[in-house]
């Protein structure tokens, strides 16, 4: 389902984070949102998963407006795997898969057969199924973002937020997950701080400095030398290689200003 | 690109507790059962020992008598002391003991501090203050309030001030609400303490006996109301246990998933607060099951709390009845306030099993 972010504007506590921020994701699309620390990444999304209300502006998805509908409803169609979460002491994984079922269900409503069926499949298609009973704090790093994705599937929602989901990864469950993020084919927005890895994953790139967006478009239009020369302050290009990959490749003095 | 996805050939470390707890796997019904069972035969038991000692079998003839309206067919003294006296007292034990676990538990994923006990939030300091009150000054100190009425009072004035200094921005902060909680807490605690250098020699035992916690006053008339809001707010707190799953994996986590986060939190302290009120209102200060049983019932049955919320009200109940029992049976005819048994009771079991499994070092 579509996402459109119309002007929107944050300030929290006094302190403007975002300015008039507009972006669009098309249904199936892969958008990734890049930027330098602090420039209001990770506000944004959470504009967008219902956890910060915008001062100024709207958030659709398809036709409705996040912040008009309930937080349920928000959270039957938006999905989101977020950085530095508190491991839960003991659940194990099955059971962190299945809270994607909360938004589903009422209080008085007990987990279905249908439920168990949507959470095995998720755990299916992030490859953690054999994992159902292992305790997810003892899981590895990577593992416990497919479980965290998985917990997103159970949600079966129409758009999905990643907030730096490669963070802590060694560099096989990086592309591993990213890698599965295309499979699973629903609509995602994703922070990457990885510029290599969201140019070479992304249909499109959004780049933001503090709080506005200076750039956005198909990879190779939105992160041209200067925008990473002006924006990220390193000196690389981005190209597309004979494999068909775009890639960014640094210069050999990459802290050195750009021409 | 491969679109199959391979496991990981990474070399782990040994990892302790990946398996989950060992009656995570038994359906929430038959626990429920073998816990209630054990409850009931507990309840019995405790009824029937004491000074005057009846078999378990009166015991339960009594108490079933009464419960049908049938003559119970045994000597009429053993009859008033069982249904009068011991099974009132035994019943408060068990709804302390469940209602404290039950607290504890949620207080825990409130404020997610493995710390946290269900009076984190002063309402033990604030309670004690209602009640020493009254017991060194006189009932007339607080326009007529018994010891349990001004006891409850103390403890809602207590929470409603942490409850204020643990807000930023409008928002309950975790960390805040414990660091208030624990500054309330010594502060209530200084009055008390005052109060009790104030009073005269001959209250101080009443005063010593009821901060300790005791459960030896019972009567049936304090039974209704502790048993209906023990009652009443389990069930209403089970039923939240999807939220309260949620809620531990995090505030931004848990509003992803569609939880308004800080009605919720206060929702739960209000709850959590009329139960740790009520009890210390007519048990005073029981320390260590709040913080214990939920551990245990965490370490054995998994952490789930739509089956750890009730599971922990039971096992509460169970222990704090073997504790009341202990205490008025292994110095006769002395008995004991409940706090010095359930901490020396519980902390070696408690540290067994801490060392055991080692989910909590793990997390």
């Amino acid at each position: 389902m579509k996402l459109s972010v119309n002007d929107v504007s944050v300030a929290i506590g006094g302190t403007p984070i975002l300015h008039d921020v507009s972006l669009s994701v098309a249904p199936g699309e892969f958008v990734g949102l890049i930027g330098p620390n602090g420039s209001g990444k990770s506000t944004l999304l959470r504009t967008i998963y219902r956890s910060v209300k915008p001062s100024s502006g709207s958030v659709l998805l398809g036709d409705a407006d996040v912040w008009t509908i309930s937080a349920r409803s928000a959270a039957r169609r938006t999905a989101a795997v977020l950085q530095n979460s508190p491991t839960p002491p003991g659940l194990t994984v099955q059971e962190v898969a299945a809270l994607g079922r909360t938004p589903h269900k009422g209080m008085f409503d007990r987990e279905t057969a249908e439920d168990h069926e949507i959470v095995v499949d998720a755990l299916t298609r992030t490859g953690m199924l054999g994992y159902a009973d292992r305790i997810y704090g003892s899981l590895s790093g990577g593992e416990r973002q497919r479980v965290l994705l998985a917990r997103a599937l159970a949600q079966q929602p129409e758009l999905l937020v990643l907030d730096e989901p490669t963070n802590h990864l060694d560099i096989r469950a990086r592309f591993e997950l990213l890698d599965l993020v295309h499979t699973v084919g629903v609509t995602t927005l994703a922070v990457l701080h990885d510029l290599d890895l969201a140019a070479r994953s992304c249909d499109r790139l959004v780049v933001l400095e503090a709080g506005r967006v200076v750039a956005s478009g198909p990879v190779l239009e939105a992160l041209t030398p200067e925008v990473l020369s002006d924006v990220f302050g390193v000196t690389a290009v981005t190209e597309r290689h004979e494999d068909g990959i775009v890639r960014v490749t640094y210069g050999a003095r990459p802290l050195a200003r750009a021409s | 690109m491969t679109t199959q996805v391979r496991e990981l050939p990474v070399v782990r470390k040994a990892k302790p507790a990946a398996r989950p707890a060992p009656l995570h796997g038994v359906p929430l019904s038959v626990c429920l059962l073998v816990l209630g069972a054990l409850l009931v035969l507990a309840i019995l038991v405790a009824a029937a020992v004491g000074s005057v000692s009846v078999s378990v079998g009166d015991s339960w003839r009594i108490v079933w008598a009464h419960l049908t309206g049938s003559s119970p067919g045994v000597n009429r003294a053993y009859d008033q002391i069982v249904w009068n006296f011991r099974i009132p007292r035994v019943l408060l034990a068990a709804l302390c003991g469940a209602g404290l676990a039950v607290a504890g538990v949620v207080l825990q994923a409130l404020v997610s501090n493995p710390l946290a006990d269900p009076f984190i939030l002063g309402v033990s300091a604030g309670g004690s203050v209602g009640a020493v009150v009254v017991m060194a000054l006189g009932a007339g100190a607080l326009g007529g309030l018994g010891v349990s009425g001004a006891a409850f009072l103390g403890a809602m004035v207590a929470v409603a001030l942490v409850f204020l200094l643990g807000q930023q921005r409008g928002r309950l902060n975790p960390v805040r609400l414990v660091l208030a909680g624990v500054a309330i807490s010594y502060v209530f605690s200084s009055i008390t303490s005052f109060l009790q250098l104030q009073t005269e020699p001959n209250n101080m035992r009443q005063i010593m006996f009821w901060l300790l916690g005791s459960v030896s006053g019972a009567h049936w008339s304090q039974l209704q109301v502790a048993g209906i809001v023990v009652v009443a707010v389990t069930v209403l707190l089970t039923l939240y246990g999807r939220q309260l799953n949620a809620l531990v994996t995090g505030d931004e986590s848990a509003t992803a998933l569609g939880i308004d986060v800080k009605r919720l939190r206060i929702l739960l302290i209000v709850l959590t607060s009329l139960l740790a009120g009520v009890l210390i209102a007519v048990a005073g200060g029981i320390g260590f099951v709040g913080l214990m049983v939920p551990h245990l019932v965490r370490l054995a049955f998994g952490v789930d709390h739509r089956r750890l919320l009730p599971l922990a009200a039971l096992v509460g109940a169970i222990y704090l009845v073997i504790v009341d029992l202990l205490s008025r049976t292994v110095d006769p005819p002395n008995e004991l306030p409940l706090n010095i048994l359930t901490a020396l009771f519980g902390a070696p079991f408690f540290i067994w099993l801490m060392r055991r499994d080692r989910s909590l070092a793990n997390s």
